[in-house]
Protein backbone atom coordinates (compact mmCIF):
# COMPACT_ATOMS: atom_id res chain seq x y z
CA UNK A 1 0.00 0.00 0.00
CA UNK A 2 1.24 3.39 -0.91
CA UNK A 3 1.95 5.74 2.47
CA UNK A 4 2.10 9.40 1.60
CA UNK A 5 3.42 10.60 4.40
CA UNK A 6 7.01 8.87 2.82
CA UNK A 7 6.07 9.95 -0.81
CA UNK A 8 6.43 13.31 0.30
CA UNK A 9 9.13 12.87 2.38
CA UNK A 10 11.31 11.81 -1.35
CA UNK A 11 9.87 14.36 -2.85
CA UNK A 12 10.59 16.47 -0.09
CA UNK A 13 14.52 16.06 -0.72
CA UNK A 14 14.29 16.22 -4.01
CA UNK A 15 12.56 19.35 -3.71
CA UNK A 16 15.97 20.42 -1.41
CA UNK A 17 18.01 19.13 -3.65
CA UNK A 18 16.65 21.22 -6.55
CA UNK A 19 16.53 24.62 -4.13
CA UNK A 20 20.50 24.15 -2.92
CA UNK A 21 21.39 23.53 -6.11
CA UNK A 22 21.30 26.44 -8.57
CA UNK A 23 22.78 24.24 -11.67
CA UNK A 24 20.34 21.71 -10.84
CA UNK A 25 17.72 25.08 -11.21
CA UNK A 26 19.73 26.08 -14.38
CA UNK A 27 19.85 22.49 -16.01
CA UNK A 28 16.14 22.70 -15.67
CA UNK A 29 15.23 25.89 -17.31
CA UNK A 30 18.57 26.14 -19.70
CA UNK A 31 18.10 23.33 -22.23
CA UNK A 32 14.84 23.90 -22.94
CA UNK A 33 15.17 27.32 -22.75
CA UNK A 34 17.87 27.04 -26.02
CA UNK A 35 16.20 24.83 -27.87
CA UNK A 36 13.22 27.53 -28.40
CA UNK A 37 15.76 30.16 -29.18
CA UNK A 38 17.96 28.11 -31.25
CA UNK A 39 15.54 26.32 -33.44
CA UNK A 40 12.45 28.99 -33.01
CA UNK A 41 15.11 31.59 -34.76
CA UNK A 42 16.56 29.33 -37.02
CA UNK A 43 12.56 28.74 -38.61
CA UNK A 44 12.07 32.12 -38.57
CA UNK A 45 14.93 32.53 -40.49
CA UNK A 46 14.45 29.70 -43.20
CA UNK A 47 10.84 30.91 -43.64
CA UNK A 48 12.37 34.65 -44.59
CA UNK A 49 14.92 33.11 -46.99
CA UNK A 50 11.99 31.33 -49.11
CA UNK A 51 9.30 33.66 -49.79
CA UNK A 52 7.35 30.23 -50.14
CA UNK A 53 7.82 28.82 -46.46
CA UNK A 54 4.87 28.71 -44.65
CA UNK A 55 4.36 30.75 -41.40
CA UNK A 56 3.00 27.87 -39.90
CA UNK A 57 5.99 26.22 -39.79
CA UNK A 58 7.28 27.88 -37.25
CA UNK A 59 3.97 27.31 -35.20
CA UNK A 60 4.51 23.62 -35.63
CA UNK A 61 8.00 23.73 -34.65
CA UNK A 62 8.13 25.69 -31.56
CA UNK A 63 4.84 23.70 -30.11
CA UNK A 64 7.08 20.83 -30.82
CA UNK A 65 9.77 22.30 -29.21
CA UNK A 66 7.76 22.53 -25.92
CA UNK A 67 6.24 19.25 -26.19
CA UNK A 68 8.90 17.30 -26.69
CA UNK A 69 10.29 19.07 -23.31
CA UNK A 70 7.27 18.23 -21.57
CA UNK A 71 8.48 14.48 -22.57
CA UNK A 72 11.84 14.92 -22.02
CA UNK A 73 11.56 16.81 -18.47
CA UNK A 74 9.23 13.85 -17.30
CA UNK A 75 11.68 11.32 -18.63
CA UNK A 76 14.77 12.78 -16.88
CA UNK A 77 13.19 13.61 -13.49
CA UNK A 78 12.62 9.60 -12.76
CA UNK A 79 16.20 9.29 -13.33
CA UNK A 80 18.30 12.04 -12.52
CA UNK A 81 16.23 11.68 -9.08
CA UNK A 82 17.64 7.78 -8.97
CA UNK A 83 21.03 9.17 -10.23
CA UNK A 84 21.01 11.93 -7.60
CA UNK A 85 21.30 9.18 -4.56
CA UNK A 86 23.92 7.48 -6.54
CA UNK A 87 26.15 10.36 -7.06
CA UNK A 88 25.83 11.62 -3.62
CA UNK A 89 26.47 7.78 -2.27
CA UNK A 90 23.09 7.76 -0.43
CA UNK A 91 21.13 5.06 -2.38
CA UNK A 92 22.21 2.43 -0.17
CA UNK A 93 20.13 4.75 2.82
CA UNK A 94 17.29 4.82 0.39
CA UNK A 95 17.18 1.00 -0.46
CA UNK A 96 17.51 0.12 3.27
CA UNK A 97 14.49 2.29 4.67
CA UNK A 98 11.26 0.65 5.00
CA UNK A 99 9.92 2.59 1.62
CA UNK A 100 8.50 0.48 -1.12
CA UNK A 101 9.95 0.36 -4.53
CA UNK A 102 6.29 2.08 -6.02
CA UNK A 103 6.32 4.71 -3.12
CA UNK A 104 10.10 5.87 -5.03
CA UNK A 105 8.74 5.57 -8.21
CA UNK A 106 5.94 7.79 -7.00
CA UNK A 107 8.00 10.36 -5.86
CA UNK A 108 9.92 10.91 -9.42
CA UNK A 109 6.85 10.99 -10.79
CA UNK A 110 6.00 13.91 -8.68
CA UNK A 111 9.10 15.85 -9.36
CA UNK A 112 8.64 14.93 -13.22
CA UNK A 113 5.40 17.02 -12.90
CA UNK A 114 6.73 19.99 -10.65
CA UNK A 115 9.79 20.32 -13.66
CA UNK A 116 7.04 19.92 -16.14
CA UNK A 117 4.77 22.94 -14.54
CA UNK A 118 8.06 25.18 -14.39
CA UNK A 119 9.07 23.96 -17.80
CA UNK A 120 5.96 24.10 -19.80
CA UNK A 121 5.28 27.68 -18.20
CA UNK A 122 8.40 29.10 -18.40
CA UNK A 123 8.82 28.07 -22.26
CA UNK A 124 5.25 29.13 -23.21
CA UNK A 125 5.63 32.16 -21.56
CA UNK A 126 8.68 33.06 -24.03
CA UNK A 127 7.63 31.53 -26.93
CA UNK A 128 4.53 33.79 -26.45
CA UNK A 129 7.21 36.55 -26.50
CA UNK A 130 9.22 35.68 -28.95
CA UNK A 131 7.28 33.93 -31.59
CA UNK A 132 3.70 35.15 -30.88
CA UNK A 133 3.05 31.89 -30.01
CA UNK A 134 0.23 31.01 -27.89
CA UNK A 135 0.25 27.36 -26.37
CA UNK A 136 -3.09 28.36 -25.59
CA UNK A 137 -4.68 28.00 -28.42
CA UNK A 138 -5.17 24.46 -28.36
CA UNK A 139 -7.30 24.85 -25.53
CA UNK A 140 -8.23 22.17 -23.28
CA UNK A 141 -7.21 19.76 -26.08
CA UNK A 142 -3.63 20.34 -24.19
CA UNK A 143 -4.28 18.78 -21.46
CA UNK A 144 -4.66 15.13 -22.73
CA UNK A 145 -1.68 15.72 -25.24
CA UNK A 146 0.89 16.92 -21.84
CA UNK A 147 -0.83 14.15 -19.97
CA UNK A 148 -0.27 11.61 -22.38
CA UNK A 149 3.77 12.90 -22.81
CA UNK A 150 4.19 13.02 -19.31
CA UNK A 151 3.31 9.28 -18.64
CA UNK A 152 5.24 8.37 -21.85
CA UNK A 153 8.20 10.14 -20.22
CA UNK A 154 7.42 8.16 -17.11
CA UNK A 155 7.29 4.94 -18.60
CA UNK A 156 10.82 6.11 -20.59
CA UNK A 157 12.28 7.05 -17.29
CA UNK A 158 11.27 3.80 -15.43
CA UNK A 159 13.35 2.02 -18.93
CA UNK A 160 16.34 4.01 -18.28
CA UNK A 161 16.43 3.63 -14.50
CA UNK A 162 15.74 -0.20 -14.31
CA UNK A 163 19.02 -0.19 -16.66
CA UNK A 164 20.78 1.76 -14.56
CA UNK A 165 20.15 -0.50 -11.52
CA UNK A 166 20.77 -3.56 -13.32
CA UNK A 167 23.53 -2.61 -15.35
CA UNK A 168 25.15 0.06 -13.44
CA UNK A 169 26.90 3.12 -14.33
CA UNK A 170 27.55 1.90 -17.36
CA UNK A 171 23.94 2.72 -18.46
CA UNK A 172 23.71 6.22 -16.87
CA UNK A 173 24.81 7.60 -20.74
CA UNK A 174 20.98 6.03 -21.69
CA UNK A 175 19.17 8.79 -19.21
CA UNK A 176 19.83 11.81 -21.58
CA UNK A 177 19.74 9.05 -24.76
CA UNK A 178 16.81 7.72 -24.27
CA UNK A 179 14.64 10.54 -25.42
CA UNK A 180 16.31 11.54 -28.39
CA UNK A 181 16.54 7.93 -29.39
CA UNK A 182 12.25 7.82 -29.71
CA UNK A 183 12.63 11.33 -31.06
CA UNK A 184 13.05 10.56 -34.34
CA UNK A 185 10.00 7.90 -34.55
CA UNK A 186 8.17 10.44 -32.76
CA UNK A 187 6.61 12.72 -35.28
CA UNK A 188 7.89 15.47 -33.03
CA UNK A 189 8.96 17.92 -35.88
CA UNK A 190 7.81 16.30 -39.16
CA UNK A 191 4.58 13.68 -40.01
CA UNK A 192 4.75 10.46 -39.82
CA UNK A 193 4.04 10.47 -44.09
CA UNK A 194 7.38 12.16 -44.18
CA UNK A 195 9.07 8.62 -42.98
CA UNK A 196 9.99 6.00 -45.42
CA UNK A 197 7.12 3.41 -45.23
CA UNK A 198 8.63 1.05 -43.91
CA UNK A 199 10.01 3.39 -40.75
CA UNK A 200 6.19 4.49 -40.50
CA UNK A 201 4.66 1.06 -38.66
CA UNK A 202 7.83 1.57 -36.02
CA UNK A 203 6.24 5.35 -35.48
CA UNK A 204 3.31 4.33 -34.90
CA UNK A 205 3.94 2.26 -32.15
CA UNK A 206 5.29 5.60 -30.46
CA UNK A 207 2.61 7.50 -27.82
CA UNK A 208 3.96 10.75 -28.81
CA UNK A 209 3.92 10.21 -32.41
CA UNK A 210 0.18 10.56 -32.08
CA UNK A 211 0.48 13.31 -29.79
CA UNK A 212 2.74 15.54 -32.29
CA UNK A 213 0.64 14.57 -34.98
CA UNK A 214 -2.86 15.88 -33.18
CA UNK A 215 -1.07 19.09 -32.05
CA UNK A 216 -0.26 19.82 -35.80
CA UNK A 217 -4.36 18.99 -36.64
CA UNK A 218 -4.84 21.09 -33.47
CA UNK A 219 -2.95 23.88 -34.64
CA UNK A 220 -4.34 23.80 -38.34
CA UNK A 221 -7.52 23.92 -36.77
CA UNK A 222 -8.77 20.72 -36.92
CA UNK A 223 -9.95 19.90 -33.18
CA UNK A 224 -10.82 16.18 -34.07
CA UNK A 225 -7.95 14.20 -32.68
CA UNK A 226 -9.75 11.82 -30.97
CA UNK A 227 -8.37 8.76 -32.54
CA UNK A 228 -5.43 10.31 -31.69
CA UNK A 229 -5.62 10.72 -28.01
CA UNK A 230 -6.79 7.18 -28.30
CA UNK A 231 -4.40 5.23 -29.82
CA UNK A 232 -1.75 7.43 -27.90
CA UNK A 233 -3.42 6.57 -24.54
CA UNK A 234 -4.29 3.31 -24.98
CA UNK A 235 -0.21 3.06 -25.97
CA UNK A 236 0.69 4.74 -23.17
CA UNK A 237 -1.24 2.42 -20.44
CA UNK A 238 0.34 -0.86 -22.06
CA UNK A 239 3.73 0.50 -22.02
CA UNK A 240 3.19 2.24 -18.51
CA UNK A 241 2.25 -1.94 -17.37
CA UNK A 242 5.09 -3.44 -19.47
CA UNK A 243 7.75 -0.90 -18.23
CA UNK A 244 6.45 -0.94 -14.31
CA UNK A 245 6.64 -4.62 -14.73
CA UNK A 246 10.45 -4.70 -16.23
CA UNK A 247 11.24 -2.55 -13.86
CA UNK A 248 10.66 -4.70 -10.82
CA UNK A 249 12.24 -7.72 -12.62
CA UNK A 250 15.45 -5.44 -13.26
CA UNK A 251 15.45 -5.10 -9.81
CA UNK A 252 14.78 -8.46 -8.72
CA UNK A 253 17.53 -9.27 -10.98
CA UNK A 254 20.19 -6.56 -9.49
CA UNK A 255 19.79 -8.27 -6.33
CA UNK A 256 19.89 -12.06 -7.37
CA UNK A 257 22.92 -10.59 -9.58
CA UNK A 258 24.31 -8.82 -6.51
CA UNK A 259 25.07 -5.13 -8.58
CA UNK A 260 22.50 -3.39 -6.97
CA UNK A 261 24.21 -4.08 -3.86
CA UNK A 262 27.58 -2.89 -5.80
CA UNK A 263 25.80 -0.06 -7.00
CA UNK A 264 24.46 1.54 -3.92
CA UNK A 265 27.78 0.72 -1.69
CA UNK B 1 14.52 -19.75 18.69
CA UNK B 2 11.27 -17.00 19.10
CA UNK B 3 14.01 -14.69 20.86
CA UNK B 4 16.46 -14.76 17.95
CA UNK B 5 16.05 -11.03 16.49
CA UNK B 6 18.44 -12.45 13.46
CA UNK B 7 18.28 -16.08 12.07
CA UNK B 8 20.83 -17.31 9.09
CA UNK B 9 20.11 -20.82 8.68
CA UNK B 10 22.59 -23.16 6.04
CA UNK B 11 22.97 -19.31 3.77
CA UNK B 12 25.08 -19.38 0.66
CA UNK B 13 25.11 -16.57 -1.80
CA UNK B 14 27.33 -18.21 -5.29
CA UNK B 15 27.64 -15.22 -8.30
CA UNK B 16 28.27 -17.52 -11.01
CA UNK B 17 31.01 -20.00 -9.75
CA UNK B 18 32.54 -17.90 -7.40
CA UNK B 19 31.10 -18.66 -3.64
CA UNK B 20 30.98 -15.45 -1.34
CA UNK B 21 28.93 -17.43 1.34
CA UNK B 22 29.09 -21.12 2.21
CA UNK B 23 26.67 -22.53 4.21
CA UNK B 24 26.93 -19.99 6.67
CA UNK B 25 24.69 -20.42 10.22
CA UNK B 26 24.20 -18.09 13.28
CA UNK B 27 21.30 -16.81 15.51
CA UNK B 28 21.68 -13.55 17.39
CA UNK B 29 19.63 -13.16 20.32
CA UNK B 30 17.73 -9.73 20.74
CA UNK B 31 20.28 -7.21 22.87
CA UNK B 32 23.36 -9.05 21.64
CA UNK B 33 25.86 -6.80 19.58
CA UNK B 34 27.86 -9.16 17.46
CA UNK B 35 31.31 -8.47 15.50
CA UNK B 36 31.21 -9.76 12.53
CA UNK B 37 34.74 -10.34 11.24
CA UNK B 38 36.95 -11.34 8.08
CA UNK B 39 39.61 -10.27 5.71
CA UNK B 40 38.52 -8.76 2.18
CA UNK B 41 36.04 -10.76 0.45
CA UNK B 42 35.69 -13.07 3.11
CA UNK B 43 31.99 -12.59 2.59
CA UNK B 44 31.14 -10.45 5.60
CA UNK B 45 29.77 -7.57 2.95
CA UNK B 46 27.69 -10.19 1.22
CA UNK B 47 26.32 -11.23 4.30
CA UNK B 48 25.49 -7.76 5.56
CA UNK B 49 23.90 -6.86 2.55
CA UNK B 50 21.80 -10.43 2.72
CA UNK B 51 20.18 -9.07 5.76
CA UNK B 52 19.44 -6.02 4.70
CA UNK B 53 17.81 -7.09 1.27
CA UNK B 54 20.13 -6.28 -0.76
CA UNK B 55 20.96 -9.19 -2.07
CA UNK B 56 18.99 -12.37 -2.34
CA UNK B 57 20.52 -15.64 -1.27
CA UNK B 58 21.43 -18.52 -3.61
CA UNK B 59 20.10 -21.01 -0.91
CA UNK B 60 19.28 -21.06 2.88
CA UNK B 61 17.23 -18.83 5.06
CA UNK B 62 16.93 -15.53 6.78
CA UNK B 63 14.54 -14.16 8.92
CA UNK B 64 14.72 -10.76 11.08
CA UNK B 65 12.39 -10.37 13.84
CA UNK B 66 10.77 -13.64 12.89
CA UNK B 67 10.35 -12.37 9.46
CA UNK B 68 11.39 -12.92 5.87
CA UNK B 69 13.01 -9.78 4.68
CA UNK B 70 12.10 -10.18 1.00
CA UNK B 71 8.79 -10.86 1.58
CA UNK B 72 7.91 -8.62 4.79
CA UNK B 73 10.65 -5.92 3.58
CA UNK B 74 8.91 -2.80 5.21
CA UNK B 75 7.85 -4.17 8.16
CA UNK B 76 11.68 -5.35 8.51
CA UNK B 77 12.99 -2.00 7.62
CA UNK B 78 10.89 -0.54 9.86
CA UNK B 79 12.25 -1.96 12.77
CA UNK B 80 16.42 -1.85 11.90
CA UNK B 81 18.39 0.58 10.55
CA UNK B 82 21.73 0.83 8.82
CA UNK B 83 25.19 3.37 8.97
CA UNK B 84 28.61 2.67 7.10
CA UNK B 85 31.62 4.76 6.62
CA UNK B 86 30.90 4.45 3.13
CA UNK B 87 27.49 6.26 2.56
CA UNK B 88 26.58 9.85 3.05
CA UNK B 89 23.70 11.67 3.36
CA UNK B 90 22.97 14.26 0.46
CA UNK B 91 25.77 16.93 0.75
CA UNK B 92 23.74 20.10 -0.25
CA UNK B 93 21.54 19.58 2.56
CA UNK B 94 21.42 20.70 6.09
CA UNK B 95 21.99 18.37 8.34
CA UNK B 96 18.59 19.05 9.92
CA UNK B 97 16.95 18.58 6.55
CA UNK B 98 18.31 15.06 5.90
CA UNK B 99 17.42 13.81 9.29
CA UNK B 100 13.99 15.24 8.75
CA UNK B 101 13.19 13.27 5.68
CA UNK B 102 14.88 10.04 7.19
CA UNK B 103 12.42 10.78 10.09
CA UNK B 104 9.48 11.08 7.54
CA UNK B 105 10.49 7.71 5.73
CA UNK B 106 10.59 6.05 9.22
CA UNK B 107 7.26 7.30 9.93
CA UNK B 108 8.74 9.13 12.85
CA UNK B 109 6.22 10.91 15.10
CA UNK B 110 7.34 14.57 16.83
CA UNK B 111 10.18 14.73 14.28
CA UNK B 112 11.71 17.73 15.55
CA UNK B 113 12.22 16.60 19.17
CA UNK B 114 13.27 13.73 18.25
CA UNK B 115 16.38 15.23 16.14
CA UNK B 116 17.38 17.50 18.74
CA UNK B 117 17.16 14.59 21.31
CA UNK B 118 19.39 12.68 18.79
CA UNK B 119 21.53 15.72 18.19
CA UNK B 120 22.46 16.49 21.75
CA UNK B 121 23.44 12.71 22.36
CA UNK B 122 26.08 12.96 19.60
CA UNK B 123 26.81 16.31 21.04
CA UNK B 124 26.46 17.75 17.58
CA UNK B 125 23.60 20.03 17.32
CA UNK B 126 25.56 22.57 16.80
CA UNK B 127 25.63 21.31 13.18
CA UNK B 128 22.30 21.40 12.59
CA UNK B 129 21.97 24.06 10.49
CA UNK B 130 25.06 23.39 8.41
CA UNK B 131 25.66 21.76 5.20
CA UNK B 132 26.22 17.67 5.17
CA UNK B 133 28.80 18.41 2.88
CA UNK B 134 30.71 20.25 4.85
CA UNK B 135 31.19 18.51 7.66
CA UNK B 136 34.43 16.59 8.93
CA UNK B 137 34.44 12.81 8.88
CA UNK B 138 34.17 12.80 12.38
CA UNK B 139 31.03 14.90 12.61
CA UNK B 140 29.10 13.12 9.62
CA UNK B 141 30.21 9.24 11.20
CA UNK B 142 28.15 11.28 14.21
CA UNK B 143 25.11 12.78 11.66
CA UNK B 144 25.06 9.33 9.84
CA UNK B 145 24.83 7.49 13.46
CA UNK B 146 22.09 10.04 14.34
CA UNK B 147 20.27 9.01 11.09
CA UNK B 148 20.29 5.22 12.07
CA UNK B 149 18.86 5.75 15.28
CA UNK B 150 15.82 8.02 14.08
CA UNK B 151 13.75 5.29 14.55
CA UNK B 152 14.41 3.67 17.80
CA UNK B 153 15.61 -0.05 15.79
CA UNK B 154 15.56 -2.72 17.42
CA UNK B 155 18.14 -4.26 14.91
CA UNK B 156 21.39 -2.01 13.68
CA UNK B 157 23.94 -2.66 10.92
CA UNK B 158 27.07 -0.75 11.43
CA UNK B 159 29.61 -1.48 8.50
CA UNK B 160 33.11 0.13 9.68
CA UNK B 161 31.53 3.25 11.71
CA UNK B 162 34.36 4.05 13.09
CA UNK B 163 36.85 4.21 10.11
CA UNK B 164 38.48 7.20 9.18
CA UNK B 165 37.70 8.78 12.78
CA UNK B 166 40.48 9.92 14.99
CA UNK B 167 41.48 7.90 17.80
CA UNK B 168 39.66 10.37 20.25
CA UNK B 169 36.60 11.21 17.95
CA UNK B 170 36.37 6.82 17.68
CA UNK B 171 36.84 6.59 21.15
CA UNK B 172 33.72 8.84 21.62
CA UNK B 173 31.70 7.22 19.47
CA UNK B 174 32.33 3.48 20.58
CA UNK B 175 31.36 5.07 24.06
CA UNK B 176 27.97 6.86 22.46
CA UNK B 177 26.90 3.85 20.94
CA UNK B 178 27.83 1.58 24.00
CA UNK B 179 25.73 3.87 25.87
CA UNK B 180 22.89 3.45 23.70
CA UNK B 181 22.67 -0.06 22.92
CA UNK B 182 22.86 -0.42 26.59
CA UNK B 183 19.76 2.07 27.46
CA UNK B 184 17.24 0.68 24.57
CA UNK B 185 19.20 -3.25 24.90
CA UNK B 186 19.27 -3.23 20.93
CA UNK B 187 20.91 -5.75 18.87
CA UNK B 188 23.78 -4.15 16.83
CA UNK B 189 25.78 -6.38 13.63
CA UNK B 190 29.28 -4.89 13.51
CA UNK B 191 31.78 -4.98 11.55
CA UNK B 192 35.01 -3.22 11.55
CA UNK B 193 38.90 -3.83 10.89
CA UNK B 194 39.15 -1.67 14.03
CA UNK B 195 40.32 -4.35 16.34
CA UNK B 196 40.00 -2.46 19.31
CA UNK B 197 36.34 -1.17 18.64
CA UNK B 198 35.15 -5.21 17.97
CA UNK B 199 37.17 -5.94 21.64
CA UNK B 200 35.47 -3.06 23.25
CA UNK B 201 32.04 -3.24 21.81
CA UNK B 202 31.28 -6.91 20.95
CA UNK B 203 30.62 -9.50 22.97
CA UNK B 204 30.33 -11.56 20.62
CA UNK B 205 32.19 -12.16 17.31
CA UNK B 206 32.14 -14.49 14.46
CA UNK B 207 34.94 -14.67 11.89
CA UNK B 208 34.47 -15.19 8.07
CA UNK B 209 36.91 -16.87 5.89
CA UNK B 210 36.20 -17.94 1.81
CA UNK B 211 32.30 -17.67 3.23
CA UNK B 212 32.29 -19.76 5.79
CA UNK B 213 32.61 -19.21 9.66
CA UNK B 214 35.71 -20.19 11.27
CA UNK B 215 34.77 -19.04 14.59
CA UNK B 216 32.30 -18.29 16.74
CA UNK B 217 32.36 -16.97 20.24
CA UNK B 218 33.13 -14.40 22.65
CA UNK B 219 36.19 -12.31 22.39
CA UNK B 220 38.23 -13.35 24.94
CA UNK B 221 37.48 -16.97 24.21
CA UNK B 222 38.35 -16.72 20.47
CA UNK B 223 41.53 -15.47 21.74
CA UNK B 224 42.08 -18.59 24.33
CA UNK B 225 40.79 -20.49 21.12
CA UNK B 226 43.49 -19.27 18.71
CA UNK B 227 46.40 -18.52 21.36
CA UNK B 228 47.06 -14.65 20.13
CA UNK B 229 47.07 -12.19 22.48
CA UNK B 230 44.46 -9.75 20.37
CA UNK B 231 41.75 -10.24 17.65
CA UNK B 232 43.92 -8.25 15.62
CA UNK B 233 46.61 -11.22 15.75
CA UNK B 234 43.67 -13.26 15.40
CA UNK B 235 42.53 -11.33 12.40
CA UNK B 236 46.21 -11.43 10.66
CA UNK B 237 46.38 -15.24 11.33
CA UNK B 238 42.88 -15.98 9.45
CA UNK B 239 43.88 -13.68 6.46
CA UNK B 240 47.24 -14.93 5.95
CA UNK B 241 45.54 -18.45 6.23
CA UNK B 242 47.70 -20.25 9.08
CA UNK B 243 44.40 -21.05 10.20
CA UNK B 244 42.81 -23.92 8.14
CA UNK B 245 39.28 -25.34 8.48
CA UNK B 246 38.74 -29.10 8.87
CA UNK B 247 35.66 -29.45 6.95
CA UNK B 248 32.53 -27.63 6.07
CA UNK B 249 30.92 -29.96 8.05
CA UNK B 250 32.53 -28.99 11.60
CA UNK B 251 31.55 -24.83 11.13
CA UNK B 252 27.97 -25.32 12.58
CA UNK B 253 30.37 -26.44 16.00
CA UNK B 254 32.21 -22.70 15.61
CA UNK B 255 35.52 -21.77 17.30
CA UNK B 256 35.71 -25.10 19.10
CA UNK B 257 36.84 -26.39 15.38
CA UNK B 258 39.09 -24.18 14.17
CA UNK B 259 42.65 -25.74 13.56
CA UNK B 260 45.65 -23.70 13.14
Amino acid sequence: MLRFDRIMGLFQRYVFIYMRGSFRILDVAFWPVMDLLVWGFVSVYFIGLNGSGKPGAVTFLIGAIILFNILYRSQQAVTISLLEDLWSRNLLNIFVAPITVAEFICATYMVGLAQVIFVGLSTSILAAFLYHFNVLSMGFLLVPLFLNLIVMGWSLGMLSSALILRYGHQAEALCWALPYLVQPFSAVFYPISVLPSWLQPVAKLSPASYVFEGMRSILQGNSHVENDLLWATGLNIAYWIFFSVFYTRMLQAARQGGSLARLVS
Amino acid sequence: MSQSVVSVSNLRKSFGAAVAVDDVSFEIPKGQVLGLLGPNGAGKSTTIQILLGLITPTSGKVQLFGLDPWHDRVSVLQRANFSSAYVSLPHNLKVAENLEIFARLYGVKERKQKIESLLTLFEIEHLAKKMTGGLSSGESTRVNLCKAMLNDPDLLLLDEPTASLDPDIADKVRRLLLTYQKERGITIVYTSHNMKDVHELCERVIFLSEGKIIADGSPDVILDQFDEASLEEVFIAIARDKVKMRSSGEQEGGADDVAL
